[in-house]
């Protein structure tokens, strides 16, 4: 996921749950999606709409077109002067900010509870209502161009994880990083941006969800008021995007850069998503990460690799299945020193292969239930939180009974169901295997970075 | 420029004042603790500071704070590294460790149905910890691990830099995590050492938000800390400040620049604080609105984000400020942080911007005590900060009385641009 602003959202597994919070659904005549979530302790509300469209949704030859809207939807309207709408809501004490995905794009507010009214007006008016100039344009790519500098040209390692994915999706866009190809970036013009905007930002592609200190009842009247009057786009069409054909070949990279400090080892291997109408193999997914990577001390990867064997110094496992099409599932080992990566990788299928063989200790997978449990009840102290867990799963098409059931089919997951999903997906012909490894520090050598350097003009 | 609509509801009143009921526990035991009860939810959030942290190490024990503090959840009491992660999790209990410059933080999250079995596996934690020498040897490992990915982070080494430069011989001059050397030297007598003298009932800062009552943590307080050392080592003196103006420059292969930059702060304490922190939200505050993400990124694109920090650690006060340019912007950049530092000084502000920047100040402040979660940590902090409990209900008003004159007096008090030094880690152009 990447923000307007701040600091880059890790993978972590975490293990969601819904909350007993009064949850209230309906839908508007324009077809707007409003969610309401309920949270009377504190006089705060979130206001957060989420488009059904991302970055996998772009033209293709236009990478970062969904992220580079996302910039630009804070210029301003007829009604709201250029650059003037965060100076709004701070100036009321709120704070306002947005993020895009490969599935969905969404703009929050967080301000005191008696002023929903105000910032519903804004988030409905900036729907169709966009303003850009040619300059407008042109300054926000250049903060688009650094942001791609900062976050990933900056990072061997977020370089190696943008390669990886390009060679994980065969066919599919979700090959493609959110933030955009640099030389693709560079092009996006303003025509671009409102192309996209007008056809994908309307009521009928959106959900709206409110959650804190609000009344459901008060919420239906001030959507009625404020979206209720917007035009539908006749262009929202169902996302039918190019599917992965079946991936029969291991794929393997080495990314060498003088400023990678310790060595690593990265997977992926390709993975179903939660469907909508089935999520139990996606539950058996986020319990076998947990179960092989999720803990420090207890994990199967922690236990074998850093205590017993002693040949890695962190170890991890992750997936996040929230997703319209094919996710991922990832292995991550940082050898100890004096291990090398192909040790490493060596014994990570060894210990892989274990697990497939024995199955999963119970007493692991009992403690998982527990803290699946009571993370119903720590969620219910977040409602930021729980909103985004909405409207993340709205966003994706799942149901409102699959999103509050998500609970129940982590606690459902069996011994067999892990073992039955991790035969399936820990399979190295649909994985890609990185390796991220120094490089002599050495000006004539064209390191990947270099490769990738600006040429940024002003 | 229309600003119509909007900008008229500018004249709305301020949201309701925060109604946080804070209560002062004292255990049967002598220790003392803040209290927001709320049973709204079968959970307490609990929050533990030990004044001191990193900066209590002696100079070739550098790093040994926090390998002890890394190292007290893998194992204790009759439990191994093993043992006592199972224990926690089966109890659905989160704790986390966490060494500072200045403190020692704990924080822990346990379920109300389960909350005696969580609190005597976190008394284990901080009393009782084994100090396994594989499980030392093994965290060192990956201390050592991050130590070297901070050799190669941009970030790191620009403010590791300007630490160094500023600092001297203070603690604060070099990194709480060590050294490479320092930390491969530790011994366990050294973990064990350091776990005594910064973990001490002389120097702890507790509170506590959620579904317990006062009598409870009561006794929870005396159960958990009780049997700590009365008193720890002492804590160091004032930092000097030995930072000169201008440009350090360290080479780094990126095809960024990454600044990080400063001045001499104010102290907490200072009847100017409100003034200065108002004008630095103004100038550097994090959000878009402020005059360098104004300037530097909405208006010419140099950066993806740069925010201004006032800084107040317990033995140095500073203001900061950190961004991102390409290499061949980042001189432009820098151009225009100055320039601005110069602006606030010499034009002022408009009486416009600062009551939009102090309605944003109260407004947002009450918005921050929306979880059992975030009130324990603002709880613990004011404690850290000397704040009376009433600073809750007084904060706002503190903001709003600051006049024009205020911010004209401390602008030119606070803010000089010639004492400025920016440490450039990357390959700059025309710098």
């Amino acid at each position: 996921m990447l923000g307007r602003l701040g600091a880059a959202v890790l993978l972590t597994l975490t293990l969601p749950a819904l909350a007993e919070e009064p949850v209230t659904t309906f839908t508007l005549d324009n077809g707007l999606n409003v969610v309401v979530i309920e949270d009377h302790r504190a006089p705060v509300v979130v206001q957060m709409i989420w488009y059904r469209v991302g970055a996998a949704d772009e033209p293709r030859g236009h990478s970062g077109i969904a992220h580079f809207l996302e910039h630009l939807m804070f210029k301003g309207t007829e009604k709201v002067a250029p650059n003037a709408f965060s100076g709004i809501v701070e100036a009321q004490g709120g704070d306002d900010n947005a993020f895009t995905s490969w599935d969905y794009t969404a703009y929050f507010q967080r301000i005191a509870a008696d002023r929903l009214d105000l910032v519903m007006e804004m988030e409905a008016d900036r729907m169709r209502n966009l303003r850009l100039t040619e300059e407008d344009v042109d300054t926000e790519r250049q903060v688009i161009l650094e942001e791609r500098a900062q976050r990933t040209d900056s990072d061997p390692g977020a370089l190696l994880m943008e390669q990886m994915r390009a060679a994980q999706f065969l066919n599919h866009p979700y090959g493609i990083p959110i933030i955009g190809w640099r030389h693709e970036m560079e092009e996006l013009s303003r025509q671009d941006a409102l192309d996209y905007y007008q056809r994908f930002y309307a009521p009928n592609n959106a959900t709206l969800v409110i959650a804190g200190d609000v009344e459901p009842e008060a919420v239906r009247a001030l959507a009625e008021q404020h979206y209720g009057p917007l035009k539908p786009s006749d262009a929202i069409v169902p996302r039918d995007r190019a599917q992965e054909p079946p991936q029969l070949a291991e794929r393997r990279l080495v990314l060498a850069d003088e400023r990678v400090s310790d060595p690593y080892v990265f997977r992926t291997y390709i993975a179903p998503e939660r469907d909508p109408g089935n999520q139990a193999e996606a539950a058996a997914l986020t319990v076998l990460a947990e179960l092989l990577g999720g803990n420090g001390q207890t994990s199967v990867l922690a236990r074998a690799l850093q205590f017993d064997a002693q040949v890695a110094v962190y170890t991890s496992a992750f997936y996040s299945g929230t997703s319209i099409d094919d996710a991922t599932f990832g292995l991550a080992v940082i050898p100890a020193p004096g291990v090398t990566l192909e040790a490493a990788e060596a014994e990570l299928d060894r210990v892989l292969a274990e697990f497939l063989e024995n199955g999963p200790d119970l007493a692991a997978l009992e403690r998982i239930r527990t803290q699946v449990r009571a993370g119903e009840i720590y969620a219910r102290d977040d409602v930021e939180a729980l909103a985004r867990r909405y409207g993340e799963g709205f966003s994706v098409g799942l149901t409102l009974a699959e999103i509050e059931g998500w609970d129940e089919a982590l606690s459902a997951v069996t011994e067999a169901d892990i073992l039955a999903a991790a035969r399936k997906v820990l399979d190295r012909r649909n994985a890609v295997t990185g390796w991220l490894t120094q490089a002599e520090a050495a000006p004539a050598e064209v390191t990947p970075a270099a490769a990738a350097a600006p040429e940024v003009q002003e | 420029m229309i600003r119509a609509v909007f900008a008229a509801v500018l004249a709305l009143t301020l949201p309701a004042q925060a109604e946080i009921p804070i209560k002062e526990v004292t255990s049967p035991g002598g220790i003392t603790a803040w209290l927001v009860e709320d049973h709204n939810i079968p959970f307490t959030a609990l929050e533990i500071q030990f004044r001191g942290g990193t900066s209590l190490e002696a100079p070739d024990k550098r790093g040994v704070v926090n390998l002890m503090t890394a190292t007290l959840e893998e194992g204790a009491g009759e439990l191994d590294s093993r043992g006592f992660a199972e224990a926690r999790d089966a109890l659905a209990a989160s704790f986390s460790f966490d060494a500072g410059t200045d403190s020692v933080g704990v924080s822990a999250q346990f379920l109300t149905e389960n909350r005696d079995q969580a609190i005597d596996l976190l008394r284990k934690a901080l009393i009782e910890p084994r100090f396994d020498q594989a499980a030392v040897d093994r965290v060192r490992e990956q201390v050592l691990s991050n130590l070297r990915s901070n050799e190669k982070d941009p970030g790191t080494i620009a403010s590791e830099r300007f630490d160094l430069l500023a600092f001297g011989d203070h603690p604060y001059a070099s990194s709480g995590d060590g050294t490479v050397d320092t930390v491969t030297a530790l011994t366990r007598d050294d973990v064990v050492a350091a776990h005594k003298s910064a973990l001490a009932r002389d120097r702890v800062f507790v509170a506590a938000a959620g579904d317990i009552t006062a009598e409870e943590l009561g006794h929870l307080l005396d159960k958990l800390l009780g049997d700590l050392p009365a008193t720890g080592s002492p804590l160091p003196g004032a930092a000097p400040w030995l930072l000169a103006p201008g440009v350090t420059v360290q080479d780094f292969p990126s095809p960024q620049s990454t600044v990080f930059f400063g001045q001499k702060g104010i102290p907490r304490d200072d009847p100017d604080f409100f003034p200065a922190f108002i004008l630095n939200e103004m100038l550097g505050g994090g959000r878009f609105t402020a005059r360098l993400m104004t300037e530097v990124r909405e208006k010419r694109g140099l950066t993806y984000g740069i925010g201004t920090y006032i800084v107040n650690r317990d033995h140095a006060d500073m203001l900061l400020g950190q961004f991102s340019a390409s290499n061949d912007k980042v001189a432009e950049a820098i151009k225009v942080v100055k320039a601005e530092w110069d602006r606030i000084v010499s034009e002022g502000v408009t009486p416009e911007e600062l009551e939009a920047t102090k309605t944003y100040l109260t407004g947002s402040y009450p918005l921050r005590f929306d979880g059992n979660g975030p009130i324990a940590s603002i709880l613990v902090g004011m404690q850290m900060d000397g704040m009376p409990m009433d600073y809750v209900t007084t904060r706002n008003s503190k903001v709003e009385a600051v006049t024009m004159d205020d911010i004209k007096r401390v602008a030119a008090r606070l803010f000089k641009a010639a004492d400025l030094h920016f440490v450039v880690v990357g390959q700059p152009e025309a710098l």
